[in-house]
């Protein structure tokens, strides 16, 4: 299947936003695994790393979760295409800079992705939209055990599945929650969760940016350390992380409309404002005020369906996605002035936020 | 301002400051932003300093005993310059270097999650085969006629249990 037809179907990612998906955003699993007795890709040359390309893309296509998948060799996509995937989550950017004798491969509904001679010989992704980790957890499972069928994986009993790194030795597993937490942000407490999660051994990323200073307040929550425990025990050890971390923002939202509920409405209310009305927005602006409006979703201020309209927003507004809606290649200012176009039309009709909370005004 | 700093790789000003703990020790990096972005760390998709430092962990002076992987002639050299192994077989080749780094990076040091049952399954049919085909051979020669039927039956026995799937590649 081509990459126009991927950018033409709705995907697990920015088609399913629901109520049930107001914290966190996406789950995502993947597994690294590497073929025994074959170089990782890293040592390879061309010449081995095409024929394990090979083997594993007939592999995948045989799989019955990969019926008729986009099947996406890096040197055949434009720079423009390896940038949306990115973009998407559905390839890493070391992937994206490869030479060649690489590949990814992704399921029709691009909720199964992966990428064969990234780091190691296969990098399998499942992505589920919501807090979902047991179920992707089984379907990424059934999948590995699906791949198992026809490829040799290289295994010791005691380190478990050998990769390229020995980080991630053993279930070659990285789990990962995709969280919005504006309130946390507004309440300047997210450094004080980042090293209170760091020290459960978890790694917390900014998705947009850097830092605790991430645009759009959205934050990847993942595992640190893959050996020594197995799966389901570093899935439920993140699953309580992720639960605490829902309640720190639920308590950190409270605290906003009971100490000043006028201020966090003036911030919903002029990010709408600029949305609908401003010229020139750059991407971690657009992030930003994206960020307070779904905020404002969450508070009942918007009604709930803008909020699917944001989540496909916050990867739309991207500069890949901006250039591919726009057929081609164009300046960082350009990108500005085009993004608030998008966003100008895309709010043009919404409705107004309306501000009637229970509590004080 | 404070005076700004230095990136751990290039001297450039650092505008990248991580800091992660693992089991109680706090390490710090801080780079420039070109550095990070070339680690990765700027990138959504996975990152974790313990990549980053491993290298640091690996002491220079340590006597390299393992000399080059005999499957795929990586060195320790190319281990401390790029942080990755050449080959599955690396990991015994350079077991000794490999268990002082292993202690401090994971929550422990021996796999306890998901086995590839389906290969492994293959694996051993298949050394089973081969033990069988040289026992095999070794009857012929010595003209024991009745154990050759044996293990020829035998042999038809396992082929059959493999299945579909063919004798794994080496390994």
């Amino acid at each position: 299947m081509s990459f126009a037809s991927l950018m033409a179907t709705p995907s697990e990612l920015t088609d399913t936003a629901s109520a049930k998906t107001a914290i966190v955003l996406m789950t995502r699993i993947r597994l690294a695994r590497n073929l025994a007795g074959q170089r990782f890709p890293g040592w390879a040359d061309k010449a081995r790393r095409t024929a394990v390309l090979a083997q594993c893309r007939e592999a995948i296509a045989a799989t019955p979760q990969m019926k008729k998948p986009h099947d996406l060799p890096i040197d055949r996509l434009s720079e423009l295409e390896r940038l949306i995937l990115v973009e998407r989550h559905l390839i890493s950017r070391e992937l994206s800079g490869s030479k060649g004798g690489a590949g990814a491969m992704i399921s029709n509904d691009q909720a199964v992705s992966v990428m064969i001679n990234e780091e190691d010989h296969l990098r399998i992704q499942v992505l589920r939209a919501g807090f979902q980790l047991k179920r992707a957890w089984n379907a990424i499972d059934d999948f590995d055990s699906a791949l198992e069928e026809s490829l040799d994986y290289a295994f010791s009993p005691t380190l478990g599945y050998l990769t390229a790194c020995p980080t991630n030795l053993g279930t070659g597993m990285r789990a990962s929650a995709m969280m919005h937490l504006p309130a946390l942000i507004i309440s300047n407490q997210m450094e004080k969760v980042v090293r209170a999660v760091n020290q459960l051994g978890m790694v917390v990323r900014g998705l947009f940016g850097e830092g605790s200073d991430a645009s759009g307040s959205i934050f990847q929550i993942s595992n640190q350390t893959t050996l020594g425990e197995t799966e389901e025990e570093i899935i439920k050890r993140l699953g309580t992380v992720l639960n605490s971390i829902i309640e720190h923002e639920m308590n950190a939202r409270a605290k906003l409309l009971e100490a000043d509920a006028n201020k966090l409405f003036d911030k919903i209310g002029r990010a709408y404002g600029i949305l609908q009305n401003s010229h020139v927005l750059s991407s971690s602006e657009a992030m930003n005020l994206l960020s307070l409006l779904r905020l404002g979703v969450d508070l009942k201020i918007m009604p709930d369906f803008v909020r699917a309209l944001i989540d496909r927003l916050f990867i739309e507004a991207q500069p890949g996605h901006l250039q591919y809606l726009q057929k081609g290649e164009i300046e960082p200012a350009q990108r500005d002035i085009l993004r608030a176009a998008l966003l100008r039309a895309e709010f043009a009709n919404q409705p107004k936020p309306s501000f009637t909370l229970p509590g004080p005004n | 301002m404070a005076s700004p700093l230095k990136c751990d790789i290039c001297d450039k000003p650092a505008t990248v400051h991580l800091t992660q703990i693992l089991n109680n020790q706090a390490h710090k990096v801080d780079l420039c932003e070109d550095c990070a972005r070339a680690k990765g760390i700027t990138d959504s998709s996975d990152f974790s300093l313990a990549d980053l430092l491993i290298k640091a962990s690996l002491n220079p002076e340590a006597p390299v005993d393992a000399g080059a992987c005999e499957q795929c002639g990586f060195t320790p050299a190319d281990f401390k310059k790029t942080g990755r192994f050449g080959c599955p077989a690396c990991y015994d080749t350079f077991r000794g270097m490999l268990e002082p780094m292993l202690d401090g990076m994971h929550k422990g040091v021996v796999h306890t999650g998901k086995v590839p049952a389906r290969a492994l399954e293959r694996k051993s049919l298949h050394d089973r085969l081969t033990k069988l085909e040289l026992d095999l051979t070794d009857a012929v020669k010595s003209e024991r006629f009745e154990e050759a039927a044996k293990y020829r039956d035998e042999i038809n026995q396992v082929r059959q249990a493999a299945g579909r799937t063919p004798p794994s590649a080496k390994s």
